[in-house]
């Protein structure tokens, strides 16, 4: 019963965690373009996409 | 470049876009040249080793690109953002590519291409104009790019998908922690009491947020149908969930030997996840459409006072506006000719297959191709008050009244809903009053017959079929985008065929002629150069000729190259006249050979209609073209039914007489004389290259060439049907046995999942079958 009380919030906060990053995931686009995110990985970037603007 | 990347393309492939060559040839054309040679020069040949679609559909296009400087939006003074519909984006490789090519200008700040949604979103600082630029680097890519239009938006930015999948995110976190719980519960026979209360409230505190939170798609749609005095299966599941979390709720507050906390989340869970997939494999088909309607979608090339020509979207032009509009190119508004009488494809429009004259003053109705020469029209209604506006709204009436059907798995609810809460009650009446027990107690009995029933095998049973059938007909060209397409076309008992552009190509092709294949070869190396198409057609007889280099097109009358000429009888010096569309060829003074051209049939009508037949269906042709043309077509296929020279509302006539004599009409199209009938039919197909408004009217569209796709989605929708309402019987088979059994009180949670689980497994089993391949698969 001890051993419970330690383990069973921290299971649950590693399972929420995940939750939480699900869901940051979600918001930041990563499930929009699930074909090109397969297939973006086999290319290297040449020349970096983002810049700043001067 | 390694050994291996020169290997990866075929010898007789042109190096660019992957189309097969003459062997001596590297390149297909002058555009692949230029593509690989700036390919190359950027460093970015790596793209060759790569790319998986090698089949010429990166050829680049003759095409002006589009203005698309009008469409960026300034973000803050200077810095500028555009996105566009990028078409030909079919591959890793294509992303990037084009992501790559587009970095490397040195204004660009961020490129990003999507390839699920061909997108490409850029953004930029300095001059707005600097959008045509980068729209001429795509096209000598080989790739055309669009404004990325509202409908475009709609399918691609799709927020609730999005909804969907957090909650299925949520759903799926609930149920396996509240599962961590239960299963310790389940075998924990020696455990104290207070541990078990313990136990339920953790339980508690996970599955009713989940539950709360992760349920509103199905709660949402269950209220919908509510207030509208229906039930459907929403009602049903929200029904079964929410009964579970109050039943289980009590048992946690009154310590029972379980809470089915469990139950309910998981039930969540799955049907989420079966709901997502359904969106996903229609939202790709949607996706699909769109990218086609976004293509059609132009600028008009408006004509100021002072002569100048400007392009501006086809909102913009106000009645009385001039325009002008190019060879080939198609009428987005009904205007009336201004400058000389001109030639114009009719075809979709009417239905005429045969380019018609138009006299000067007449007016042109909006949809009409451009045959001749570039003419100025003078514009006589504004895109919102235009004939497409007319039949656009048209549309909208007809797809409120096609929401009304009922599907299946609405019939069933209707069925199950009452009958269930029927058990429910006099499982609860009984127990507590019959039995003597406690309302908390015989409570449990109730709500584990609500939720063993079985709302999930139910619920899955339809869309796991309709998933795995509009997946397969996806592959084989068929786009379904209608949620109820797939049961209206297993009812259908009669086949409309519009003729022009359905059972025909719509496009003319070459007729056998007195001319030999050298004329053919030099004829259609002019022809090369120009977007006529008569020109387009010549060359799609002769694909390999070669380039010539030294062309110069004369705008409505023909090309030229050093003694060669090609074009209309004037401008090769022959007197002859003729209604049916011709080309002149002459080289050198020598003796002139013609070019005739038809709209030829499909290859695969005479089979498709066959098929159809074999399918018990009854077959007529519906055309707006001239009797004659029609009886030829209907002879050459052996349809005895058909009607010529019928104009929109005799068609919408047509399928209204089919429906009132109880028919179930399928209406196949392709114009915009099509769309209305299209959508007052029981069910719709718009054919391969239809027009946009005949799109959107469909609930399903072909794409490519082949014909022979509608009997196989007739087919395939009908054995959809049938799995579907197999899985509907196993379902309510299972609670033969599940029903009486909770009823008795003798169903624990491990024993409702166990249920759950194995009917909802092989409901979706059952649902794989509808993929076997079809016959007529090459």
């Amino acid at each position: 019963m001890d051993a419970l009380i330690a383990l069973v919030p921290v299971a649950l906060a590693l399972g929420l965690l995940g939750l939480l990053g699900f869901l940051w995931a979600l918001r930041s686009g990563q499930y929009e373009d699930l074909d090109g995110a397969g297939a973006r990985i086999l290319f290297d970037d040449t020349k970096p996409t983002e810049r700043q603007p001067q | 470049m390694s050994v291996i990347g020169r290997i990866a393309i075929p010898a007789a492939a042109c190096a660019h876009c992957g189309a097969t060559v003459a062997p001596v040839a590297r390149y297909c054309c002058a555009g692949c040249e230029a593509a690989h040679g700036l390919v190359e020069g950027l460093g970015l040949d790596a793209f060759y080793r790569r790319r998986s679609a090698a089949d010429g559909a990166l050829r680049p296009d003759a095409a002006p690109p589009v203005p698309l400087a009008a469409a960026a939006v300034a973000e803050a003074p200077g810095l500028w953002r555009l996105d566009l519909m990028v078409s030909g984006l079919r591959c890793g490789a294509c992303v990037w590519l084009v992501e790559q090519a587009l970095a490397a200008e040195p204004d660009m700040l961020a490129v990003r291409a999507a390839l699920t949604t061909r997108r490409l979103t850029l953004r930029w600082q300095g001059a707005q104009g600097r959008a045509e630029d980068f729209a001429v680097l795509l096209g000598r890519l080989g790739f055309r790019a669009v404004p990325f239009t509202p409908a475009c938006l709609r399918a691609a930015d799709d927020a609730e998908t999005r909804s969907l999948t957090r909650a299925l995110g949520i759903a799926a976190f609930g149920a396996m922690n509240v599962m961590l719980v239960s299963v310790a519960v389940w075998v924990g026979d020696d455990m104290g009491a207070e541990t078990r209360g313990f136990m339920h409230w953790l339980a508690a505190l996970i599955g009713l947020p989940t539950i709360a939170i992760a349920g509103l798609p199905f709660y949402r749609s269950a209220l919908a149908a509510l207030r509208a005095r229906r039930t459907n299966m929403d009602v049903a599941i929200s029904l079964g969930v929410l009964a579970t979390a109050a039943m289980s709720l009590s048992e946690a507050w009154r310590n029972g030997p379980f809470t089915w906390f469990d139950g309910a989340t998981t039930l969540l869970a799955l049907l989420l996840a079966g709901r997502l997939l359904d969106r996903t494999a229609r939202g790709r088909a949607g996706r699909a459409v769109a990218e086609l309607l976004a293509l059609q979608d132009g600028m008009v090339r408006r004509l100021a006072p002072d002569g100048r020509a400007e392009d501006v979207p086809t909102g913009a032009v106000r009645p009385g506006e001039r325009i002008l509009l190019a060879a080939g190119e198609r009428l987005r508004l009904d205007a009336v000719l201004e400058d000389a009488p001109g030639l114009f494809d009719l075809a979709a429009t009417t239905g005429e297959s045969l380019p018609r004259p138009v006299a000067l003053g007449a007016a042109v109705m909006a949809g009409a191709v451009n045959m001749g020469a570039p003419a100025v029209l003078r514009v006589t209604a504004a895109a919102a008050e235009g004939s497409l506006a007319a039949t656009a709204r048209l549309l909208e009436q007809a797809a409120a009244a096609r929401g009304r059907f009922v599907t299946l798995a609405d019939k069933a609810a209707r069925l199950y809903v009452p009958t269930v809460l029927v058990v429910a009650a006099g499982t609860f009446l009984g127990w507590w009053f019959g039995a003597g027990l406690g309302w908390q107690a015989a409570l449990v009995p109730a709500v584990a017959a609500l939720i063993v029933t079985c709302p999930c095998g139910l619920a899955i049973a339809v869309p796991a079929v309709q998933v795995v059938t509009v997946g397969a007909l996806f592959r084989r060209g068929v786009l379904v985008t209608s949620p109820t397409a797939l049961e209206r076309l297993a009812g259908i008992d009669h086949v409309v065929l519009d003729k022009t552009g359905t059972l025909t190509c719509g496009t003319p092709s070459l007729l056998p002629g007195d001319w030999t294949p050298q004329d053919l070869r030099a004829a259609a190396g002019l022809a090369r150069g120009s977007r006529h198409p008569l020109a387009r057609a010549l060359l799609a007889a002769c694909p390999e000729a070669p380039l010539r280099r030294d062309v110069v097109e004369h705008p409505g009358q023909g090309m030229a190259a050093g003694a060669a000429r090609l074009g209309s009888a004037r401008f090769c010096g022959v007197a002859a006249q003729g209604d049916t569309p011709v080309l002149w060829f002459t080289e050198g003074g020598s003796e002139p050979v013609a070019f005739h051209f038809a709209d030829a049939l499909r290859p695969d009508a005479r089979a498709a209609v066959e098929a159809l037949r074999s399918l018990g269906l009854t077959v007529e042709i519906l055309s707006g073209d001239a009797p004659a043309a029609v009886a030829r077509v209907a002879a050459e296929i052996g349809i005895e039914a058909w009607e010529g020279g019928a104009i929109p509302e005799a068609k919408r006539a047509r399928i209204a007489e089919l429906r009132v004599a109880g028919r179930h009409p399928l209406m196949v199209g392709d114009g915009i004389n099509d769309a209305g009938a299209l959508a007052l039919a029981h069910a719709a197909v718009a054919a391969p290259e239809a027009q946009d408004l005949a799109q959107v009217a469909a609930d399903l569209a072909l794409r490519g060439e082949a014909l022979l796709a509608l009997p196989e989605a007739v087919r395939a929708a009908r054995r959809a049907q049938a799995l579907a309402q197999q899985n509907i019987a196993f379902s309510l088979a299972y609670n033969l046995v599940a029903v009486p059994a909770a009823v008795a009180g003798l169903v624990t949670p491990l024993g409702a999942a166990a249920v759950m689980a194995s009917s909802s497994l092989a409901v979706i089993l059952n649902a794989l079958r509808a993929e076997r391949p079809g016959r007529w698969m090459p």
